[in-house]
């Protein structure tokens, strides 16, 4: 039998049809693997005996001939959704032993397709990180190391644990989540397909929310055609999020065409930063050559206010999350510490409950939603956040997508980013996305001098993930990126 | 802007989150580099400008006012830390 856990999520799709090999074999599989993978710290909890329940009733269903898009397929899922009967954390001790009694509509979603859990996948705390360093669980390793000194690497953040499982082989795919690049900077720095669909595409429902303009669920996968099956179960309209849209959810895998010929590419001037490191410019270079050669036209493009995306992001994503965060206060679930009196309880519970960046940001938040400040700050970013949308929607008049680079540097050791501005400046070239609301895919595309991979990133209108996903399927195939880690934790 | 100990003060409290004495030393610089940080918005031009209120051009949906879930206050109360019957327990708030 082949190596169950190096199929990419279509073949053991395809293979689990043509009974090639059972659900309960791949789930077996999987959890195997999951087993050896420990020093990876990608798991928060694992589910082996649900895996292997859910594989069960897929090989029957496959039996009968009633398999649905995902049947059979093990899953990692981010501590952030919420799953029934099965603990979940968002990594945070204040959730400690909150167990739901409701399901996420995504995963909903992913289970009424045939999908199957194989554990809840470790993330920054409450998705507030880059590095996946500020989990209550502890720090995710990547699987890749550098090749210089071997040094091991964060996977990115904030679905750190989600990349770091399907980087590794411990699932076919997994749900993630993205505010401000936390599916697409992950996906680039461990060598995955990582998609944010348009803000709405997907339910919120039982997602723990952080900045509920901004949060978008979203696949992290091994390629750009997983991405797209992914996407097709995870995505639709749900009455139980008025955010989401009513729109019909098309194939997405029937958009990978192959065919951009004539396509208008924009490459916007402005996320040639100072600073940036010759290999990704040298790669984003590359990218505009693939998609030239397959016919694509390229075209200068300018987005003037990208520079205030980030300082803006850091303004509205603390004030929503302070918001949202208000109700963690020990009394419905989760951890409790007592107080002599009620209020001393509330602050005695955050105190012991939140992390240093999650207080951080309820502080930034609280601070520029209060009296005196709220216009200042609150008002004034999203003045600034208009401009940014408008910069976008006068570009995609000329242009069908746009290509960047995803992130600004490769994967970094733990602790060698203290600096919380500096952790966020990760996420520059991702966080104009989340603001405007769009689409945005990061694939593929090299390895760094040191032996890491890179990412490159598309930018799609607003609910056409489907040129997105035929952009990304061309740049996936002219870029033939095949490396993979060295399986140095088994 | 720069905050100091006493603003950080203020706003945990706000914040319901105690502070040690470190942790206002250390958010206080923290907080205040993050506040310059973002004051660079001040140089962009927003006369004139509304201020997003949702990123994607939807109406707002509207639905029927009517019960659709409930009758569950054993799942409702389960995962409080403190309980009794369907009530959720706190420290005594009205003297």
């Amino acid at each position: 039998m082949t190596n169950l856990t190096k199929l990419t999520l279509s073949d053991a799709r395809d293979g689990l049809r043509g009974k090639d090999f059972s659900a309960v074999e791949l789930a077996q599989a999987h959890i195997d693997a999951i087993g050896q993978a420990g020093q990876l710290n990608a798991f928060v909890t694992e589910t082996p005996d649900i895996a292997l329940e859910m594989a069960a009733r897929s090989d029957e269903r496959i039996a009968r001939g009633e398999a649905g898009p995902l049947e059979g397929v093990p899953l990692g899922i981010k501590d952030l959704f919420c799953t029934k009967d099965t603990l979940t954390t968002a990594s945070s001790h204040i959730l400690d032993g909150f167990v739901p009694a409701y399901e996420s509509t995504v995963t909903a979603n992913l289970w009424r397709d045939g999908a199957v859990m194989l554990g809840k996948t470790n993330c920054d705390e409450f998705a507030m990180g880059s590095s996946n360093e500020t989990s209550y669980y502890g720090p995710v390793i990547n699987p890749w190391r550098r090749a210089s000194d071997g040094a091991q690497l964060v996977p990115g953040g904030s679905s750190g644990g989600s990349a770091s499982a399907v980087a590794a082989r411990l699932c076919l795919a997994a749900t993630a989540t993205d505010t401000g690049g936390s599916i697409r900077q992950p996906g680039a720095l461990t060598g995955l397909v990582g998609l944010k669909p348009t803000y709405g595409r997907c339910s919120r429902w039982g997602i723990v929310a952080f900045a509920s303009s901004l949060d978008q669920a979203g696949p992290l996968t091994r390629s750009v055609r997983d991405a797209a099956i992914m996407l097709t179960s995870m995505a639709g309209h749900d009455a139980k999020d008025t955010t989401s849209v009513d729109l019909p959810v098309p194939d997405y895998e029937a958009a990978l065409t192959g065919d951009i010929r004539g396509m208008r590419i924009g490459i916007p001037k402005e996320y040639r930063i100072d600073g940036m490191p010759a290999e990704i410019d040298a790669l984003w270079q590359q990218g505009i050559s693939w998609l030239q050669d397959a016919g694509a036209e390229v075209r200068d493009i300018t987005l003037p206010h990208t520079q205030y995306a980030l300082p803006a992001y850091y303004i509205v994503a603390p004030a929503e999350a302070s918001s949202n965060l208000a109700r963690y206060d020990g009394v419905r679930y989760g951890l409790r510490v007592p107080g002599d009196d009620i209020t001393d309880m509330y602050e005695n519970t955050r105190a012991a409950g939140f992390g240093a960046e999650v207080k951080r940001r309820i502080l930034i938040g609280t601070y520029v939603l209060s009296a005196g400040y709220y216009d200042a700050y609150y008002i004034k970013a999203q003045k600034v956040r208009t401009l940014i949308k408008r910069d976008f929607e006068q570009a995609f008049e000329d242009v069908d997508l746009i290509l960047t680079p995803t992130t600004p540097n490769a994967a970094f050791a733990p602790g060698e980013i203290t600096d919380p501005v500096t952790m966020y400046l990760n996420d520059i070239f991702t966080v104009t996305v989340n603001m405007a609301g769009l689409p945005g895919i990061s694939v593929p595309a090299g390895l760094s001098s040191d032996g890491l991979p890179l990412g490159l990133q598309l930018i799609g209108k607003a609910f056409d993930e489907e040129t997105l996903f035929r952009g990304a399927g061309v740049l996936e195939e002219a870029a033939g990126f095949d490396a993979e880690p060295d399986v140095w934790w088994a | 802007m720069s905050i100091d100990q006493a603003t950080v003060r203020h706003i945990a409290r706000l914040a319901r989150i105690r502070v040690s004495d470190e942790e206002a030393r250390q958010f206080e610089g923290e907080l205040s580099s993050i506040l310059t940080w973002v004051e660079q918005l001040e140089a962009v031009d927003t006369n004139d400008v509304e201020p997003m209120t949702s990123v994607i051009e939807v109406d707002m949906k509207q639905r029927r006012d009517e019960v659709t879930d409930g009758g569950m206050p054993d799942k409702v109360v389960a995962n409080a830390p403190e309980r009794e019957n369907h009530f959720f327990l706190v420290p005594k708030v009205v003297e």
